[in-house]
C-alpha cells in the first residue's frame, strides 16, 4: 500500500513512452500494447491496494503516502493569522478513492483494449498519439482521485480537462471537432474559476488544504442552516467547479458536443470517469457540504433539473451518441441530486454503476457505428439485432440497467437515490421519477431504432443484395449512399455541421460522424459484428453492469447495503472529532450524511421503501413498453405525435435553444465587450498615446527653434567675433624671418629703453 | 694705449654690422655669417672686460660661446642644406611656411 503512488505513474509512463517515441517510431500494435500493459499493471496494483484496504479495520481505512514536499512552507495570511502554505504531493487511499481507482483503472483498461480495435484504421502516428492522450488521461484521473489535498486534486482536475480537450479534438482537422474541444475547455474554465476560488477560500478559512484536516476543522463548526456563512460560500464555489466538470446546468452544453471525439473517449472520459469528478469532489467534501444545507438544496435542485432537462432532450435526438450524451448529463444530474439530499454514498454508488452501464452503452454504440461504417443517425439503422448479436445483447443489458430493471445494477443505485430524495423532498422525488420514466423511454427508443424493426440503412455489395446494390449505385440521390462508402465522407460533414443541423432531416447524420476519414478498409460490406478486442470489453462491462449493483442491495429487501457502510468513513469527519460533531448533529438537518441514514430509516418504514421500489420499477417498465409501442409495434404513432406537438418537439430537438441562448448572451456579450474594450483601446488609450506623441512633437519643434536661434546664435556669435578679430591680427604673421627679427629688435630696444629711462 | 673703450667701440661696430646684415640681407648664408659676427662682437666684449677686471670667467665664457657657435654652425648649415634641397634656393623670403 505504500506503493499507491505508482498507480497513477504507470499510465503516466505509458503516455511518456507513446508520446516521446511512439508517435514517431511505434506501430499501431506496439503503441496499443504499451498503453494496455500500463493500464493492466495499474489495474492490478489498484486491485491489490483495494484488497489491502478491505483488510484494514472499517473505521481506519485510510492510508496516506506523501511522495515529496511539493510546495515548501510559505507564510500566507489566513483568517486566523499567518498560516503556513505548505502542500505535500500526497496520495490518500480511502474507501471513496479506492472505489474510484478501481473504476478508473478497470474501465480504463477495458476501453484501452477496445480502442486497439476501434482505432485500427487510423494512421499509425495518430494511434500512438491517441493512446498517449488516453494514458495521460488515466494518469491525471488517478491523480485526481488519489490526491490527499485540494491542490493535488486540482492538478488532476486540470489535467483531465486538458486530456478531454485533446481527445475531443483528436480529429483536429475537422472543424467541428476542434470547435467542440475548445467549447469543452472554455466551459470547463468557468467551472475551474469557481473551484480555484473555493480552494483559496478554504485555505484562508482553515489554513490547510489537506482533505482530512479541512473535514475535521469543518466538522467542529456550526451547521449554517440559518445564515449563508463561509462554509456555504466555499461549497457554492466548489459546486460551480463541479457543474463545469460534471456538465450540470448551466455549464452542461459542452458534453453533447464532446461526442465529436472518438467513441472510446466518449465512453471513458465523457461517461465513466472524468465527468464524475465533480460528483467525486462533492463526496470528498461531504462534511463541508453537510454543514451548508442551503447549498445542498441548490445542488439537489440543479441536479434534478439537469436530469429532467437532459432526459427530455434525449427523447428526440437521432444521433445515437447524442442520446447517450444527454443520458449521461441526466444521470450525472441524478448523482448531484443524491449528493444534494445528503445521500453521498448513494451518489457515489450510482457513479460506480453508471460508469459500468454507460461505458458499456457507449462502447456498444461505438460497435454499432463501427459496424455501420461511421453512420451515427439512428434513422439509418434498424434491425441490426441479427448482424450484431453480441453488441445487441450487451447493450440490452446496459439499457435495462440504466432504466432500472431489477436486478441490474442501475436499479439499486437509482432506487437508493429516489428513495433518499423521497425522504428529503417530495418535489424532487416527483421530478426524479419523471426523469426515470424518460430515461427508460429514450433508452428503449434507442434500442428499438437501432436493433429492432426493419433495416433502414444503406445498401451494400454482396451477392444476395446485388439488386439493391445496383439500385443504390444508380440512384445518386440516395441520401445515405455517400456515407456508407467511406470515401465521400469528408465533404459531407464539413457542410452539414452546426447547431441547426438537427432541425433538418438528413443534416444530422454524418455531422457527428465518428470516422473522420471514412471507414478505412475498402468498400463497406454491410453491418458486421465487431472484432474480439471490441466485444470482449462489452461483455466484461455487461457483467459489471449486472453485478455491480449487488454491493448495494438495500436493507429493506434483505441486503446489507455493503457499499454504503464501506464508503461512509469517507463522508464523515474522523473519529477524533466525531464527538464534537455529534453535539451539532442535534440541529443538523436530514441532509447530513451519516445521520440521515438513521433518520430516514426511522421516519419512513421499510414498507414505504419497498413500495417505492415497486413503483419506480413500474415506471421504468412503463417507459420501456411505451417506447416499444412507439418505435417497434406501431412506429407511426411517434410520427403523428411529433407532428401534432410540433412546437414542443422543435424545442426539444433544438435542445431548448440553450446553445443559441448562450450564443446570443454570453458569447456575443463577450465578443461585444471585447469589441467595446477594443474601441476604448483604439480611441482612448491610443488617443492618449497619440496625443502625447503629438504634444511631444510640437514641443520639440519649439524647443528646436529655440536651440537653433538662441543657443546656436550665441555659439556662432562667439565664433564669428573670434574669426573677424583674428583676421586683422593674422597679418602680423608675415612669414618673413627678418620681419620677426626686426620686431624682436624693436622689442629689445623698447625694453632696454624702458630699463634705462625708468631706472 | 688701447683702452676698453676701443674694444667696446670695435665690438659695437661689429654688432651693428651683424645686426644690419641679419636685417637686410636675403641670402641665408650671409645672415648666418652676420650672426657669427654678432657672436664674435660679444666675444670681444667678454675678453676685453676679462682683461680689464683680471677675471678669467670672461675668457671661459668666450670659449663657451665659440664652442656653442661651432655647434650652431653645424646645425644651422645642416638646416640650410636641407632647405636648399627642398627649395633649390637659399633665399630667406621663401622660408615662410609658418605664415598665415
Amino acid at each position: 500500500m505504500r506503493y499507491i503512488w505508482i498507480i497513477p505513474l504507470l499510465p503516466g509512463l505509458g503516455a511518456a513512452i507513446n508520446g516521446l517515441l511512439g508517435i514517431r517510431y511505434f506501430s499501431r500494435r506496439t503503441a496499443g500494447l504499451i498503453a494496455c500493459t500500463m493500464m493492466v499493471a495499474a489495474l492490478g496494483l489498484s486491485a491489490w491496494a483495494f484488497w489491502q484496504l478491505l483488510g484494514m479495520p472499517a473505521d481506519a481505512r485510510a492510508f496516506d503516502v506523501v511522495v515529496a514536499q511539493w510546495i515548501p512552507q510559505i507564510p500566507l495570511a489566513t483568517r486566523t493569522g499567518i498560516g503556513m502554505f505548505s502542500v505535500p504531493w500526497g496520495y490518500r487511499l480511502d474507501p471513496l478513492s479506492g472505489m474510484m481507482i478501481l473504476v478508473v483503472s478497470g474501465i480504463g483498461t477495458l476501453i484501452h483494449v477496445y480502442s486497439t480495435a476501434y482505432m485500427a484504421d487510423e494512421p499509425r502516428g495518430g494511434v500512438a498519439r491517441f493512446f498517449c492522450y488516453l494514458n495521460l488521461f488515466c494518469f491525471f484521473m488517478l491523480t485526481l482521485v488519489l490526491g490527499n489535498n485540494f491542490l493535488v486534486m486540482f492538478v488532476g482536475w486540470e489535467g483531465v480537462g486538458l486530456c478531454s480537450y485533446l481527445l475531443i479534438g483528436y480529429w483536429y482537422e475537422k472543424k467541428s471537432a476542434s470547435d467542440a474541444g475548445k467549447k469543452a475547455f472554455i466551459t470547463n474554465r468557468i467551472g475551474d474559476w469557481g473551484f480555484v476560488l473555493g480552494i483559496f477560500l478554504i485555505f484562508s478559512t482553515f489554513g490547510t488544504l489537506d482533505f482530512r484536516a479541512v473535514q475535521n476543522a469543518a466538522a467542529t463548526m456550526p451547521v449554517e442552516s440559518m445564515q449563508f456563512g463561509v462554509l456555504s460560500v466555499i461549497c457554492l464555489l466548489l459546486f460551480v467547479g463541479a457543474t463545469g466538470k460534471s456538465a450540470q446546468i448551466p455549464l452542461y452544453v459542452w458534453l453533447p458536443d464532446a461526442m465529436e471525439g472518438p467513441t472510446p473517449v466518449s465512453a471513458l472520459i465523457h461517461a465513466a470517469t472524468m465527468v464524475t469528478a465533480g460528483v467525486y469532489m462533492l463526496g470528498r467534501n461531504a462534511v463541508l457540504f453537510s454543514h451548508a444545507p442551503h447549498v445542498m438544496m441548490i445542488v439537489a435542485i440543479v441536479g434534478v433539473v439537469t436530469a429532467l432537462m437532459a432526459a427530455s432532450i434525449g427523447l428526440v435526438q437521432y444521433d445515437i451518441k447524442r442520446v447517450l450524451a444527454y443520458s449521461t448529463v441526466s444521470q450525472l444530474g441524478y448523482m448531484f441530486t443524491a449528493m444534494g439530499v445528503g445521500a453521498f454514498s448513494a451518489g457515489a454508488f450510482h457513479l460506480m454503476t453508471h460508469a459500468f452501464f454507460k461505458a458499456l452503452l457507449f462502447l456498444g454504440s461505438g460497435s454499432v457505428i463501427h459496424a455501420m461504417g461511421g453512420e451515427q443517425d439512428m434513422r439509418k439503422m434498424g434491425g441490426l439485432k441479427k448482424y450484431l448479436p453480441v453488441t445487441f445483447a450487451t447493450m440490452m443489458i446496459g439499457t435495462l440497467a440504466i432504466a432500472g430493471i431489477v436486478p441490474l445494477s442501475g436499479f439499486f443505485s437509482k432506487d437508493e437515490i429516489l428513495f433518499r430524495s423521497f425522504v428529503a423532498n417530495k418535489a424532487i422525488w416527483v421530478v426524479a421519477v419523471v426523469t426515470a420514466f424518460m430515461t427508460a423511454f429514450y433508452m428503449y427508443r434507442l434500442m428499438s431504432m437501432t436493433f429492432f424493426g426493419g433495416y433502414r440503412g444503406p445498401a451494400w455489395e454482396t451477392a444476395s443484395h446485388a439488386a439493391i446494390a445496383a439500385a443504390a449505385a444508380h440512384d445518386v440521390a440516395h441520401p445515405a449512399d455517400a456515407h456508407a462508402h467511406g470515401q465521400a465522407h469528408k465533404d459531407d460533414h464539413e457542410v452539414s455541421h452546426g447547431p441547426a443541423d438537427s432541425a433538418g432531416g438528413h443534416a444530422v447524420h454524418g455531422a457527428h460522424d465518428d470516422h473522420g476519414g471514412g471507414h478505412g478498409h475498402g468498400p463497406w460490406h454491410g453491418p458486421h459484428e465487431s472484432p474480439t478486442p471490441m466485444t470482449f470489453p462489452l461483455m466484461a462491462l455487461a457483467v459489471g453492469a449486472i453485478v455491480a449493483g449487488f454491493v448495494g442491495i438495500p436493507a429493506a429487501i434483505g441486503g446489507g447495503n455493503a457499499i454504503e457502510k464501506f464508503l461512509e468513513p469517507s463522508f464523515t469527519a474522523s473519529a477524533t472529532v466525531a464527538e464534537g460533531a455529534e453535539r451539532a448533529s442535534v440541529e443538523r438537518p436530514a441532509a447530513a450524511a451519516a445521520e440521515a441514514e438513521g433518520e430516514g430509516g426511522e421516519h419512513v418504514s421499510a414498507n414505504v421503501e419497498r413500495g417505492l421500489m415497486v413503483f419506480s420499477l413500474a415506471v421504468a417498465i412503463c417507459g420501456i413498453l411505451l417506447a416499444r409501442k412507439f418505435y417497434v409495434t406501431s412506429p407511426d404513432i411517434s410520427e403523428r405525435l411529433a407532428a401534432r406537438w410540433a412546437g414542443p418537439h422543435r424545442v426539444l430537438s433544438n435542445k431548448y435553444y440553450v446553445d443559441e441562448l448562450y450564443d446570443k448572451t454570453v458569447i456575443s456579450g463577450t465578443f461585444g465587450a471585447g469589441k467595446g474594450l477594443w474601441a476604448v483601446d483604439r480611441n482612448v488609450v491610443d488617443g492618449v498615446v497619440n496625443g502625447s506623441g503629438w504634444f511631444t512633437l510640437i514641443a520639440a519643434w519649439f524647443s528646436g527653434l529655440a536651440d537653433r536661434s538662441i543657443v546656436d546664435g550665441l555659439v556662432n556669435l562667439v565664433g564669428r567675433t573670434v574669426e573677424e578679430g583674428s583676421f586683422s591680427f593674422r597679418k602680423l604673421q608675415t612669414g618673413l624671418v627678418q620681419n620677426y627679427a626686426l620686431l624682436m629688435l624693436f622689442g629689445v630696444f623698447a625694453f632696454v629703453s624702458i630699463y634705462l629711462f625708468i631706472r | 694705449m688701447i683702452t676698453p673703450t676701443h674694444y667696446m667701440l670695435l665690438s659695437a661696430a661689429l654688432f651693428i654690422i651683424g645686426v644690419i646684415g641679419v636685417m637686410t640681407r636675403r641670402n641665408i648664408i650671409i645672415i648666418f655669417m652676420s650672426i657669427e659676427l654678432i657672436l664674435n662682437a660679444v666675444n670681444i666684449n667678454l675678453v676685453a672686460f676679462s682683461m680689464q677686471l683680471h677675471n678669467a670667467v670672461g675668457q671661459v665664457f668666450a670659449i663657451f660661446v665659440i664652442a656653442v657657435a661651432a655647434a650652431e654652425a653645424a646645425v644651422g648649415l645642416g638646416i640650410i642644406l636641407a632647405f636648399y634641397r627642398n627649395k633649390e634656393s637659399v633665399n630667406i623670403d621663401e622660408m615662410n611656411l609658418m605664415r598665415w
